[in-house]
């Protein structure tokens, strides 16, 4: 009773701060100079062409008026119409969400990964050089944010060793068969290895890019947690039991010490979402963030509004998701 | 092991000097700039485009780094985007931790209403990709300078807000601060002589962290193409000309990059250095 009285306070706050997003990006985007409807007219055209469009485009009416007509589609489920692509917005928009989606979760699965080898590996030989060279790894790589990473990734795996690739989503001259945009996942399904494997090799640079930061973030939480845990009494009852060090952190300790860091790689996931926008610029992946940042330079307001409300969907998703994963994992707040 | 800390004080020690040290020659290039860049940063040569640096075949007298695709000298507009980086550094970063060690000073101090309405601002920022909320500012206020630093303020300000609302709201619970409203301190100045002095070295540690976020968001402005102007000599513009030519000319990218990464490390390292300073448990 209590949890779900607290979920539907959580839902209630997250409508109203997506209410006030999309206000404030509805104003902010109609301050923008440069009107979006001459940009798509050909040079010869009259006032009353432009006035003409911009009436199709109900961007002759007060802001507010817009706003009302705007929200009442998008609670229909009709976002409005792209202004450059002139199709639907919400068409665009889920087009491109899988691709964004497979390179977000790729990156954060890699972030576990790194990050639950390096806090692991730490911990089993604390005290060595090797725990000493992992925590200056660690302290670089959460330093420098996903855009350098990017950067330095290209430069060593694009040009001086040129094992990925770094530009686009899959090589365009691939005949490719799905029906879905996920293409990662359909081309398991469909058992292509060959497409899966170029899908991967444009993926893995961008996805690790994302992954750096925050593989650091999960190594250094994660080392804290374990060496909490491994002073605990009993860890050290399982030890005298004369279970080895290996099996004492990875069977004992580590699923106690997990659940702080699983918190953490929560709201830390909504970070690297974010940083997807301009890493797949970067990589040239067509994704969400890429065409958010073309729809922003073609001032296509329909569309900048669709990107946005769907990122803070996301982003709000995935917080309360974590809220109650985090609920349901741990007694001490399921009984409270 | 047996001194655990006095290792962690030394390698703290270390790089708080290392990263100094960088920043210092930073503004030293920036100041110096103009009398020490060996080419005008803008000059451009179109018979001297894409030449290599000095240790490689076919690399010209003068242009130690080498050159653009548009014949312009990258050492000399490293030195001279240096002036850039740490002008948005100081000026967007030094506003930025006012505006939101204010707000959170007030949020987490005052509560109440005050509270709620900064937090619900915090709550709807945390929900937009601040590199998309950067790129559409811009669109908004227009390139140049001060719309960069202007975005970079309405951004971030949460960072700091964030951060120094939660610790005021600890420090506000202690008893030095009720025995100070006995005495009968007023509510201002109980945040600004009480709390304002124990949230410091956080906010110090996140001004210097914000530092480099900054340079770093210029660089990604410039990089789609937003900041200030074509023209002008920053790393992130140059790291937008590099990627496009990565294949012909690495050299036009790596330095650049190197620059800007050793930068954002130092700021950062620095921001960490002096936490574990103010750490009274390391000290």
């Amino acid at each position: 009773m209590r949890l779900l009285q607290s979920v539907l306070v959580r839902l209630a706050t997250t409508a109203v701060t997506l209410f006030g997003l999309a206000v404030i990006v509805f104003v902010v985007i109609r301050v923008v100079p440069g009107n979006p409807v001459a940009m798509m007219l050909p040079p010869g055209a009259t006032e009353a062409d432009v006035a003409r469009l911009s009436a199709l485009y109900g961007l002759d009416k007060s802001i507010f008026q817009q706003f009302l007509i705007w929200a009442g589609g998008v609670l229909q489920g009709d976002f409005g119409t792209s202004i450059t692509a002139r199709q639907p917005v919400l068409e665009l928009v889920l087009g491109r969400l899988p691709a964004t989606l497979e390179l977000s979760i790729m990156a954060l699965i890699i972030a576990i990964v790194i990050g639950g080898l390096a806090a692991l590996t730490g911990t089993r030989l604390r005290g060595t050089r090797v725990e000493g060279g992992i925590d200056v790894a660690n302290g670089v790589a959460l330093s420098v944010p996903d855009f350098l990473w990017g950067l330095v990734l290209i430069l060593l795996f694009g040009v001086l060793m040129p094992v990925f690739h770094i530009s686009g989503r899959v090589t365009p001259s691939l005949e490719l068969p799905f029906v879905t945009e996920f293409y990662l996942f359909e081309s398991v399904v469909r058992l292509r290895f060959d497409l899966w494997s170029d899908i991967v090799a444009h993926m893995f640079m961008p996805a690790l890019a994302l992954a750096i930061p925050l593989s650091a973030i999960i190594g250094q939480l994660l080392k804290q947690s374990l060496k909490e845990t491994m002073h605990l009494d009993y860890v050290t009852l399982s030890r005298t039991k004369g279970y080895g060090e290996t099996h004492v952190i990875l069977r004992e300790a580590l699923p106690n010490a997990a659940l702080p860091t699983l918190t953490l790689v929560g709201v830390q996931f909504t970070f690297l979402i974010g940083g997807t926008v301009i890493i797949e610029r970067l990589f040239s992946y067509e994704g969400l963030g890429n065409m958010a940042i073309d729809a922003v330079i073609n001032r296509d307001l329909p569309l900048i509004q669709g990107i946005v409300i769907l990122f803070a969907v996301i982003f709000t998703g995935v917080n309360l998701f974590v809220d109650m994963m985090y609920a349901a994992l741990n007694p001490r707040l399921r009984h409270a | 092991m047996l001194d655990g800390r006095g290792a962690v004080r030394r390698r703290a020690g270390v790089r708080l000097w290392l990263s100094a040290l960088w920043l210092g020659l930073l503004v030293g290039a920036a100041l110096l700039a103009p009398w020490i860049a060996p080419k005008d940063p803008l000059a451009q040569d179109l018979f001297l485009g894409r030449l290599p640096p000095f240790w490689m075949a076919g690399h010209e007298p003068g242009y130690h780094l080498g050159t653009d695709s548009l014949g312009r000298d990258v050492l000399s507009r490293i030195l001279h985007g240096a002036r850039i980086a740490l002008v948005v550094a100081v000026v967007a970063g030094s506003v930025t931790c006012l505006l939101g060690a204010a707000l959170g000073l007030m949020a987490g101090y005052l509560r109440g209403w005050v509270d709620v309405v900064i937090s619900r601002f915090i709550d709807i920022w945390m929900a937009f990709p601040p590199v998309l909320f950067s790129i559409l500012l811009i669109a908004v206020i227009g390139p140049g300078l001060g719309s960069i630093i202007l975005a970079i303020v309405i951004i971030d300000w949460t960072r700091f807000a964030r951060v120094v609302r939660a610790e005021a709201m600890a420090q506000g619970a202690m008893d030095y601060v009720a025995s100070a409203r006995v005495a009968g301190r007023g509510r201002i100045g109980i945040m600004l002589r009480e709390i304002l002095p124990n949230v410091m070295p956080t906010i110090v540690v996140l001004l210097t962290l914000e530092m480099g976020i900054a340079v770093i968001v210029e660089a990604i402005l410039s990089f789609v193409n937003l900041s200030i102007s074509t023209d002008d000599p920053t790393w992130g513009g140059m790291i937008a000309e590099g990627r496009t030519s990565v294949h012909q000319a690495w050299w036009v990218l790596v330095f650049p990059l190197v620059t800007l990464f050793l930068t954002v490390l130092s700021f950062s390292q620095l921001g960490e250095g002096l936490k574990d300073r103010f750490d009274p448990v390391l000290r």
